[in-house]
Parts: C-alpha cells; structure tokens; sequence
C-alpha cells in the first residue's frame, strides 16, 4: 500500500512539474536544455512541488500526532487553534519587525504555536468529555476566538488584509530560497515515524503510558512541539493549510487502523498526495490564474467532515 | 398491575429484550435478576416508558404508557436510573422537592413541603438536606434520588441497581426502606439487583432475565435454587438456608 | 430555592448598572435636538437591547438543553443561514409580490430558519445531547463550506477581480437593519415570554433527559419547542445586526456567577440584565466615553471568547 502512495506521489510530483503559468513542459529539459527553461523549472517549479510535498507529508504527520495528543480522531492543528496561534505569531512578529530575521520569526511563531496547542489540552483536560464530539467542537471554537483576537489586534494595524493572506495558505509563492524552512517539517516528519509507537501508547492514555513505562509528560511536550514546529514552518512558507492534518489520518486509519507505526509512512506519503493534487487542482481549475490550495483543501475537508458526522452518527448520538 | 406484553427492544441488529410478557400484582417487592446483558435494564426502561419500544406493550393499572400523558404516568410511577448528574449545583432539598413536580409543577405548598420533609427524613439525610450535590459521596446522591422519588410518592417505584456504589450499610438501609415502603405505605416496588441475595431477602417476586428471555420467575423459595441459578448464571451455585433465609453461595466451590 | 443575599445585591447592582447604561447611551454627549436623539439613539438602544435579550435568552435555554456552560446557539452557523436563507428566499417571495414589504420578509425568514433548524433536529437526532453536539459541528462545517465555496466561485467567475474574503462577517451595531425592529421586538417578547411561562420545565430539564420524563415532562415535545425559540431569538439578532458568537456566552456564564444557581427564573433575568450591561453599556463606555475607535463589536466578541476559555480552564464541572 505504501509503494503504492509512493507511486503517487511520484506521479502526481511530476506532474506539478509541468503544470504553470509558463508554458514550459517537462519534456523540454530533454529536448530544450536551455537556461530559460532550467531557471524557470528550478526557481519555481521544483521548488514549489518539493514545498508542496514536505509540507503535505508534515500536515499529514502533524494532524496524526495532534490526534494521538488529544485521544481523539477528528481534531488538527487547523482545528484546535494551533493554525490561529501560529497566525497570530506572523502577526507579532510583523508588528515588532517586518524585517525579522527567519529564524527570530521561525522560533516566534512556533511557541505561539505551541502555546496555541498547550492551550487546547489545557482545557481538554479539565471539561468532563462526556462526548467524543466535544473535543472537536471546543478546539473549533478556540481557534475562532485566537482568531477573532488576531482580527482585532490585526484591524488596529492595518495589517487585515496580510492576516487573512496568512491564514489562507497557498503556494504560488514559493521560490527557491524561500521554502526551507520547510525540510524542519520533514525533520519532524522523521522524527515521528521513529516515535510512532511510543505515541500510539500515549494515543491510550496517561494511566496505560505510566504503566508502560513511557514518560508521558516529556512526550506529548514533545509532540506539542514537533506540531508547533511543522505548523510555524508551513504557515511561514505558505500560509495555513487547514484539513490535511484531518483528512489524510482518517483515511489511513479507515484502511489500516490505530497503529501509528504501520500508518505513519502511508500518512505522510498520502498527506504529501493530497497536497500536491489540491495544489494541482488549483493552478489547472482557471488556468492560468491560481485557487489557492487552502479554499480547496477546506472544501473538500469540511465535506468530509460532515460525511464522517453523519455516517457515524449512530455512534456519536 | 403492570403489565407487559410481548416486550421486544431491538438496538441496530441486536435483539437486547426478547418477547417478554409479565405481570407485576400491585404490593410488595419484585426483583429483577440475571446476568449482565439480559436486557434487566432495558427491561424496565421499557415499562417506564423512558426507551421505546420495538414491539408489544406495557400496561400501568390499565394505561397504555406510550398513549398515557407523561405528567399522569408520573403520578403513578416513578424510575430511578443509574448514571445521573452528579455535579449540580443544586442542594439536596431542593433535588428532593423535584419529586413534587408532577404534583404541583414547581410551587410547592404546605403538603409538598410535608412530603419532602418526609422523605429526606426516610433516607436519613436531614442532616445533609442543605448541602449540595456535587458536595456528596456517590452514596449521598444515590440516596439523594432516591428521595427524590420517595417524595414523588407513587405506587409504583422502579429502580435500576439502586444499590451499586453504595456502602454496606446504606444498602442494607435502602433495601430495608423498600421493604417498609411495599409493607407500610402499600407501594409496589421493583428493582434490578445485581446481588441476588438481596433479592432472595427482600424480595416478594423474583423475576430472572437471561439473553433478553424471561427465564423463571417465581418467589425466592422457587427460585433460589441450586439448578435454577446455576444454569441462570452460568457457573456453579449452591443454595443454603441461614436464618430463615435462602441465601446463594458461588464464591468458592470445590 | 432562593438567592443567597450576596446573590440578591449583585443582581441589584447589575441591574442598575443596567439602568444607567441605558439612560447614559441616551443621554451623554447630546449635541443636537432631543427630537432626533430620541428617534436616532433611540432606535439603536432599542436594537441593542433586542439583541442583548435575544442572544442571552437563546444561549441560555441552548446551554440547559445541552447541559453545558461552553455552547451557544450561534456556533451552529445561523448566520450563514440566514444567509442562504434570506437569499434564496428573497428570489421567491419577490415572485410572490412580496419584496416591498421587509417585514414580511423577516417574519418569514426567521420562521423558515426555526423551521428548518426544526427538520434538522428531528430529522438527525434522538433525544440525546450528543445530538446536539453534533448539529453544532455539522452547523459549523457546513457553515465553512458554504463560505468557501462562495469564495471558489467568485473566484472561479471573475480572477483578477478579486479581493480575499474577510473570513466570518461580524455584527455591526451603526448598520441596523431598522425597519425589521418592530417585528424583531415583537417577536423576541413572545419567546422570552413563552421560555419565562416553561421555566420551571427548564429546571426540570437540568436534572437530565431521565429524570425530567419520570417527572412527567413531555421531554421531546420541550426541547423541540425550546430549540424553535432558541434558533428564532438567534435569527431576529442575526437579521437585526449580523451575527455574535461568543457574547451569549459571555452573558450566560457571567450571570451564573451572580446568581449562584441555575434556578431560571433568576438565570433569565440575570442573562438579560449582564446582557444589556455588556451591549449598552460596553458601546457607551467605548464610543462616548472614551471615544474610542476600537472596534466595540469584536472587543466584546473578543472578551467573550478569552472568559470563555478562562472559565473552561478553571475547569467548569457539567
């Protein structure tokens, strides 16, 4: 099943190849190895879908861990407030300097993050859950308030217009030279795949982690900052991409189960599908202008969503 | 009399009530009994019109519960259920003077206030009566509703495992104060117990469940029986008479 | 069941907090002829306060049938229906001859929302509150939806005219929809009204769906009728103003402190009266008194969200 995602991804990367504004194909590399063409296909386009890629793959991963954090499968960082916190960090930091330096901006943006999801597992661990619904429903509603937050310091600045640009992710940015940051959410990504099982322990609980043997509390921090860190990096690069984190999980976990570590690899590789299609979707729908992947990815996200409420709805009520 | 023909509860594809038809005579104490899963719950659910019904029906003194209002029914029957709020902010008087509602719809008079002193006094938790809920042990609250329906003062009394998670001694109190409710106030009692002694000692009328059947019913000198419940529960049981009671022993054969 | 006499004196003083909230909105800062101020801020406090009593009163019964203190009505998407609704309705009823008469209009958008939340209920759910935990989710994705996929197709109709949408509309209190006042006031007083006459029901309610139907309330019958009230009260504010998310909250929790039960006779009057403080007197503070260009809707918006999650982190027992 993973070669066969992997050939996906495959596919779908070259295809994101040749897709563009311009009308360089792929083929013209063999045919036409001019340096127009190789400076177009290297500053833009195998940039944009390698981003498109590490950033699908870190959603992805992000969305499962967050999911193993909070013992509950419909929650990601674009629901539970993480996204609205990261957005408030881009804020910050073009408050206190438009002109940071990367790393300040990376390293601010990602505590808010963290301080984003620390919040929400804060609160989950001291409202009676007795629906698995509320979990979902309470970090939805914390991540509007971080945003109205975020709108209203926004508005005070005039700096609206980049907040919503900030929270609405897309990819038609991406340079070389301005992705990097990214291959931090790849580490994190491998970083996840090697924890996998010691996560799926905390996925069942304080109690069953204790008495394992797992250090609970170092690693949902470290969880909480491996999610803050991949978020940061994806919302700095390209915006916030909501639904992935949501999407992708539920759809390994309806085919191969709870266990992170036979699932994770097929999350990413599939998280990393998901990006490079919706991204695909958007530059071919009005070629040759661009829907922002993040409009495409909530469509089909809050969709699914409702399939997966309503079908399961004997279950929930 | 209640009673209940052809009860039948079926959840998705599982029948958890199967064809159940019983008569409960008015007075005295009735026990429900079986192992977990029978459907005892949802038996009585059923005959208190709290869970629908798949198929048959179920008569109180002659109404029909799902075509009786509401408000009538609370008058003549009360059912306590298990899992209830436990964190309100509420004082146990004021859950108690609850059971008035179907009476006087939330103005209590001198005669409600009667009642309610009454019944706080029958748990024994007047000195309780001005704490509140989320104050108490699981044992309070349990008693707490369970005044709460004492005070409703019907003639039937339905309760689902009124003695789990309670000491001892109040279980002992509660089964005795049920007793004295069917004997003194003539009320008809009906409960699911988990422990069969208690049925077999308090007990007029004994009713077994097993797989969503009725199995037997009877009084608890019909009932408790070696053969009876060992084939019931599954697991070898052996009856003995101490004081005058039958009581069940499983705990350690052989 | 009665107030504590700490309870008693903070309801007093919020009510007349609630008074002078009132008379100062009227009354500070007059520049020009009484005549036009009674008439132009008249109209507003009036607005005001049809939105305090319809958001408080509406998360209030929202909250009791959900046993929760963290939700509220107005996360179910109504303005996003009312939206569609209004929409798709004003096609119709213009066909109808009727798209001269606003009030109409409003009367039968509001009941085509009540009705429509109405068929959801029904249509979805048992008795349970799992239930409405879940029409709420669902409210709120399908709510997203509908946004983005507007967005999509503005998009897709015309590129290059295209500026992002600014997310959730908020409310606006200097853009009132006025000729929809009187039919607003008119319909919030008959469902305040009805909740006030079934409170002692609500009481009962708070006991849980067992409890409530072996003391003889008819259990379905109650909560479908209250969710009806709650989705119209949301729809007049909705239609009035735009819509609030976290002030109902705001309101409901801060009158559970200052009454210490949650005995509704006192509950509701609580909530409205926090309500009106809040609205009232928050637009007098900010616009007149310090003369503030902040914008007094998402500030209150805002106070609600972060005293929602305080309270949700001291831990709120249900």
């Amino acid at each position: 099943m993973a070669g066969g995602a992997g050939l996906l991804v495959i596919l779908l990367a070259l295809t994101s190849l040749n897709v563009g504004a311009s009308q360089m194909k792929l083929l013209h590399l063999l045919t036409q190895p001019d340096d127009r063409v190789t400076r177009v296909l290297f500053a833009s386009r195998l940039p944009r879908t390698i981003a498109l890629i590490l950033a699908g793959a870190g959603l992805a991963v992000a969305g499962l861990l967050m999911q193993m954090l909070a013992r509950n499968r419909l929650v990601e960082p674009g629901t539970v407030g993480t996204f609205s916190a990261a957005s408030f960090g881009m804020l910050l930091a073009a408050l206190i300097n438009p002109g940071m330096a990367l790393w300040l901006k990376f390293a601010l943006v990602s505590a808010c993050a963290a301080l984003g999801s620390l919040l929400f597992l804060a609160i989950l661990q001291r409202i009676p859950l007795r629906s698995a619904l509320i979990v979902p429903l309470v970090g939805l509603v914390l991540s509007a308030v971080l945003a109205t937050g975020s709108a209203l310091v926004a508005s005070q600045f005039e700096l609206g217009q980049a907040l919503r640009a900030w929270s609405s992710g897309d990819f038609s940015a991406i340079l070389r030279g301005r992705y990097e940051l990214l291959w931090i959410a790849a580490g994190m990504t491998l970083l996840a795949m090697l924890l996998a099982d010691r996560f799926t322990v905390i996925g069942m609980g304080k109690d069953f982690a204790t008495n394992v043997g797992i250090n609970y509390a170092a690693l949902m921090v470290l969880g909480v900052l491996m999610v803050a860190l991949i978020s940061a990096s994806v919302v700095i690069t390209a915006g916030a991409l909501p639904f992935v984190g949501l999407l992708v999980p539920n759809l390994v976990r309806a085919l191969v189960g709870d266990n992170m570590r036979r699932g994770i690899v097929l999350v990413a590789l599939c998280g990393a599908a998901l990006m490079l299609a919706a991204d695909l979707l958007g530059r071919l729908l009005i070629h040759p202008y661009e829907v922002p992947s993040a409009n495409l990815l909530a469509i089909a996200g809050s969709l699914v969503f409702i399939v997966i409420l309503l079908r399961g709805r004997r279950q929930w009520a | 009399m209640i009673e209940a023909k052809t009860l039948s509860k079926r959840y998705n594809d599982r029948l958890v009530v199967q064809d159940v038809s019983l008569q409960i005579p008015r007075g005295g104490v009735t026990a429900i009994i079986g192992p977990n899963g029978a459907g005892k719950s949802t038996l009585l659910s059923m005959i208190s019109r709290l869970t629908p019904m798949s198929a048959g029906s179920v008569e109180i003194d002659g109404m029909d519960v799902t075509r009786t209002s509401g408000s009538e029914l609370a008058k003549r029957l009360s059912i306590l259920r298990q899992h209830n709020q436990t964190s309100l902010r509420l004082s146990v008087r004021d859950l108690v003077a609850f059971g008035r509602f179907p009476h006087s719809g939330g103005r209590l008079n001198a005669e409600d206030q009667r009642h309610i002193d009454e019944a706080l006094d029958y748990l024994s938790l007047n000195e309780f009566q001005h704490r509140h809920l989320d104050e108490l042990s699981g044992g309070q609250r349990q008693r707490a509703y369970v005044a709460m329906v004492m005070c409703q003062d019907t003639d039937y009394v339905l309760l689902d495992e009124p003695l789990n998670n309670i000491d001892m001694r109040f279980a002992v109190d509660m089964m005795q104060l049920l007793r004295r409710a069917a004997d003194e106030k003539g009320k008809t009692v009906v409960v699911v117990l988990h422990d069969i002694n208690f049925a077999s000692c308090y007990s007029d009328h004994i009713i077994a469940m097993r797989g969503g059947r009725l199995a037997w019913q009877g009084t608890p000198d019909e009932v408790m029986r070696d053969e009876i419940l060992s084939e019931l529960y599954a697991i070898p049981m052996q009856v003995h008479e101490l004081n005058g009671q039958r009581i069940c022993m499983y705990f350690r054969m052989g | 069941m009665g107030l504590t006499t700490a309870a008693r004196w903070r309801v007093l003083l919020t009510g007349v907090l609630a008074l002078l909230s009132m008379i100062g909105f009227m009354t500070w800062n007059v520049q020009s002829d009484w005549a036009f101020i009674v008439e132009y801020r008249g109209s507003r406090l009036l607005a005001m306060l049809l939105v305090a009593v319809a958001m408080g009163v509406s998360t209030l019964v929202f909250q009791t049938l959900t046993h929760s203190r963290i939700l509220t009505p107005s996360l179910m998407g109504f303005d996003v229906l009312y939206v569609l609704v209004h929409a798709l309705g004003l096609a119709f009823w213009a066909r109808l001859g009727l798209d001269s008469m606003p009030s109409v209009i409003f009367i039968l958008d509001v009941l085509l929302m009540a009705g429509i939340a109405l068929v959801l209920f029904r249509l979805l759910f048992g008795d349970s509150v799992r239930g409405l935990h879940l029409l709420i989710l669902l409210g709120m994705m399908g709510g997203l939806l509908f946004r983005e996929l507007t967005e999509l197709a503005l998009r897709v109709l015309d590129p290059t005219e295209f500026s992002i949408q600014s997310g959730r509309s908020i409310a606006s209190f200097s853009r009132i929809n006025l000729p929809l006042l009187w039919v607003g006031l008119v319909l919030t007083v008959a469902c305040v009204a009805l909740v006030f006459a079934l409170r002692r029901r609500l009481d009962v309610l708070n006991l849980g769906r067992d409890v409530a139907i072996n003391l003889g309330v008819p259990y379905r019958r109650t909560v479908t009728l209250l969710l009806v009230v709650a989705s119209v009260l949301v729809s007049v504010s909705t239609a009035l103003v735009g819509p609030m998310l976290f002030f109902g909250l705001l309101a409901t929790n801060l009158a559970y402190w200052i009454v210490g039960t949650h005995q509704h006779r006192w509950t509701l009057l609580a909530t409205v009266l926090v309500a009106v403080v809040c609205l009232v007197g928050g637009q007098l503070l900010i616009e007149q008194i310090l003369q503030s260009r902040l914008p007094f809707v998402m500030l209150l918006e805002l106070c609600g969200g972060v005293l929602f999650i305080l309270l949700l982190l001291r831990g709120v027992r249900e």
